[in-house]
Order: C-alpha cells, then sequence, then structure tokens
C-alpha cells in the first residue's frame, strides 16, 4: 500500500521543488497554456525543451555510470494514438496540464481545482474501461519499450549531442523573433 | 533580492532547473519525474475499496500485480502532494495569487459565468487524464522526462499532443484568440 518512509519522503521534496519551478515559471496559467497552443506565447516550449536537453545529458551520464536505469513506456500505436489525440484535446479546453494544474490548484485558482476533480473522474474511468481497452491496444501494433538509439543501433550520445544543438539553435532563434515578455517583478 | 519573493524567473532558468531535478530524480529513487500514474493509482485504490467485487473481475489488477506495479501510495503519488506545496509556498511568497475563476481568453469567448468555465475545466480535465492513463503519460512523464530518455514511445506522443492542442484552440478560439492571451 505503501513505498518505504524515505522514498515518500525523497518524492515529496522532489514534488515541492518542481512545483515551485511551475509556478516561478508561471505555466501554471491557462492564459500561458493557451498563449503556447495559439503560438504567441513560447514559455510552456522554451521551458520545456531546456528541460530535455539539460535533464537528457544528466541521465545519460548517470545510466552511463550504472547508477540509474531507463524508465520508459511501450511504443504501443493504439495507446499512443488515442491517448496523445485525447490528452491535446483535453489539455487545450481546460487550459492546464497535470502537472500544471495541480500547481494552480497551489496557487489557489478554483478552476484548476475544479478541473483536477474531473481528472481524478478520467483516471477512475480508464480503469472501468480497461477491460474493453485492452483488445484494442493488442489490436494494433506494439514496438515495445524501445528507445531511438536503439531501434537505430546507434550510440545515444549521438542523439543527445544533436539534441543539444538542434534544441540550442531552436531557442536562440526563437528568442530573438519571440524576446521573453518581461512581467513585473 | 530573494529570488523566492519574485513573481516570475526566466523560462531558460526554470527549464534548467527541471532537467537538474530530473537528474536527481533518477539518481535518488530511480524514478522519473511524472504525474499522472498518481491519478490512476488513487482511483484504483478506490476502487479497490468501494467495490471489490468490481476490481476482482478487472484484468487490470492482474496486469499490474503481473508487472509488479500494484497501485500504491508511492514515490510518484507523494511528488504529486509536493507540487501543490510548492506552488502554493511559492505563490504565497511572491504573492501571486489571483481570485480570478475565468481565465480572459475564456471570458472573451464563453463570458463570465463561473460555472460554464468550471462545466469547461470538469471536461477538459477528465478527457485530458483519459488520455494520459491511455498513453501512459503526460506532459511530465512523456514529453520532458520520456524524450529526455530518448523513448520512441515518447517521441511520437510529445509532437502528437502539441499538433492536437494547437489545432483545438484554434478550433475554439481562432486567430481572434491570439489578442486575448
Amino acid at each position: 500500500m505503501f513505498d518505504e518512509p524515505l522514498k515518500l519522503g525523497l518524492g515529496l521534496m522532489t514534488g515541492i521543488v518542481f512545483g515551485l519551478l511551475l509556478q516561478k515559471g508561471q505555466v501554471a496559467k491557462f492564459q500561458k497554456i493557451l498563449g503556447q497552443f495559439l503560438l504567441k506565447d513560447w514559455t510552456v516550449f522554451k521551458i520545456m525543451a531546456t528541460a530535455i536537453v539539460v535533464g537528457t545529458i544528466g541521465v545519460h551520464t548517470l545510466v552511463a555510470l550504472g547508477m540509474a536505469s531507463l524508465h520508459i513506456q511501450t511504443a504501443s500505436v493504439a495507446r499512443v494514438l488515442i491517448g496523445g489525440a485525447l490528452f491535446g484535446i483535453g489539455m487545450a479546453v481546460f487550459g492546464l496540464c497535470p502537472g500544471t494544474s495541480v500547481a494552480a490548484c497551489g496557487e489557489g485558482r478554483r478552476d484548476a481545482m475544479i478541473g483536477v476533480l474531473g481528472m481524478l473522474f478520467g483516471a477512475g474511468t480508464y480503469i472501468a474501461l480497461f477491460p474493453k481497452l485492452q483488445p484494442i491496444f493488442k489490436s494494433m501494433s506494439d514496438w515495445g519499450k524501445v528507445t531511438l538509439p536503439q531501434i537505430t543501433g546507434t550510440s545515444p550520445w549521438i542523439w543527445v549531442a544533436a539534441l543539444a544543438v538542434v534544441i540550442g539553435l531552436a531557442l536562440a532563434w526563437l528568442e530573438r523573433r519571440h524576446p521573453q515578455p518581461q512581467t513585473n517583478p | 533580492m530573494n529570488p523566492l519573493t519574485k513573481k516570475s524567473w526566466s523560462p531558460y532558468l526554470v527549464g534548467a532547473g527541471i532537467g537538474v531535478l530530473s537528474w536527481v530524480a533518477f539518481a535518488t529513487a530511480d524514478r522519473q519525474i511524472g504525474i499522472t500514474t498518481a491519478f490512476e493509482y488513487t482511483a484504483a485504490l478506490v476502487e479497490e475499496a468501494a467495490a471489490p467485487q468490481l476490481a476482482q473481475n478487472n484484468p487490470y489488477f492482474a496486469e499490474k500485480a503481473k508487472d509488479n506495479k500494484s497501485p500504491k501510495i508511492d514515490w510518484e503519488w507523494m511528488l504529486v502532494v509536493g507540487v501543490f506545496l510548492g506552488a502554493y509556498l511559492s505563490s504565497k511568497l511572491s504573492d501571486d495569487r489571483s481570485p480570478e475563476r475565468v481565465p480572459p481568453l475564456w471570458r472573451w469567448r464563453f463570458g463570465d459565468k463561473p460555472a460554464v468555465r468550471y462545466f469547461g475545466a470538469f471536461v477538459g480535465g477528465f478527457i485530458m487524464m483519459l488520455g494520459a492513463r491511455i498513453a501512459q503519460g503526460c506532459t511530465s512523464g512523456h514529453a520532458i522526462s520520456g524524450v529526455l530518455q530518448l523513448a520512441l514511445s515518447s517521441w511520437m506522443f510529445a509532437p502528437l499532443i502539441f499538433a492536437v492542442g494547437i489545432a483545438t484552440a484554434f478550433l475554439i478560439y481562432g486567430k481572434e484568440g491570439r489578442s486575448h492571451v
């Protein structure tokens, strides 16, 4: 029923920092998420792209040192396509993603709290529908828990380096076209 | 000036912070940052407690037990609690708390009735979470953590949610909506 207390404490600490970062990034807000989807405000993209570059370097280093292992999901075509489509529609209507909606609750936003309630019902519906969903998942290809380096037979470091260069250039270009608006301090 | 009392930080600083936090998660707990499995587990624990008969006949629980991932209050569950607390503290320290119930863009399109916005938030949250559990991840678990691990599933998921999200937003608000965000 419970993880050991140390793990629970580590999760809590990690979450507090994550919540703080999301709040300071100003992305726990409907206007910011929709601003991104309407391609006007690029804050969400800038945060995610930077997190990916910084994260991929460190995580691959940890894995190479044998200090961590990868935790990835299976590439089930049905799961990704159906789930991703529903996710995109829901996120655009709600105006928050799962992490930012919890952070928006922390900011005291009522609409986010109602949305999180909807999310709990959504999770319950997934479990209730699971017997009906399972055959659909199994009806389409599933490529398994694979990474891009694995399927291409290349070193992960090529991908890490390429990702850093491509995202670095994209962000430099983006910052010139869409400079970060200064919000009052 | 104390950075914690500032309302906003550079997105690059925040992004780098989340990146470093992902190392911490892997190094200390051998876990990736994610949110929605905790919601699934919560719903699963409720179903087990409220309708044990129904739960017994649902292959979901057998499947989870087989993978040694039976629903429980775990690291990620506490992470979600932490996100709430961290955002609460941050917004208190910087006084970034608004009593506003209907965001400006929504008000421009659907009017200022809170009930309408609440309905939209509930339905949107419902559909989003159903999708997240079907795809086994969200913006955090797939689009950040999975992409940085170079997972094929996440590299399919991340572009898809952005494409569908952009299409949905333009469908609802149109080009004129851009002047309200």
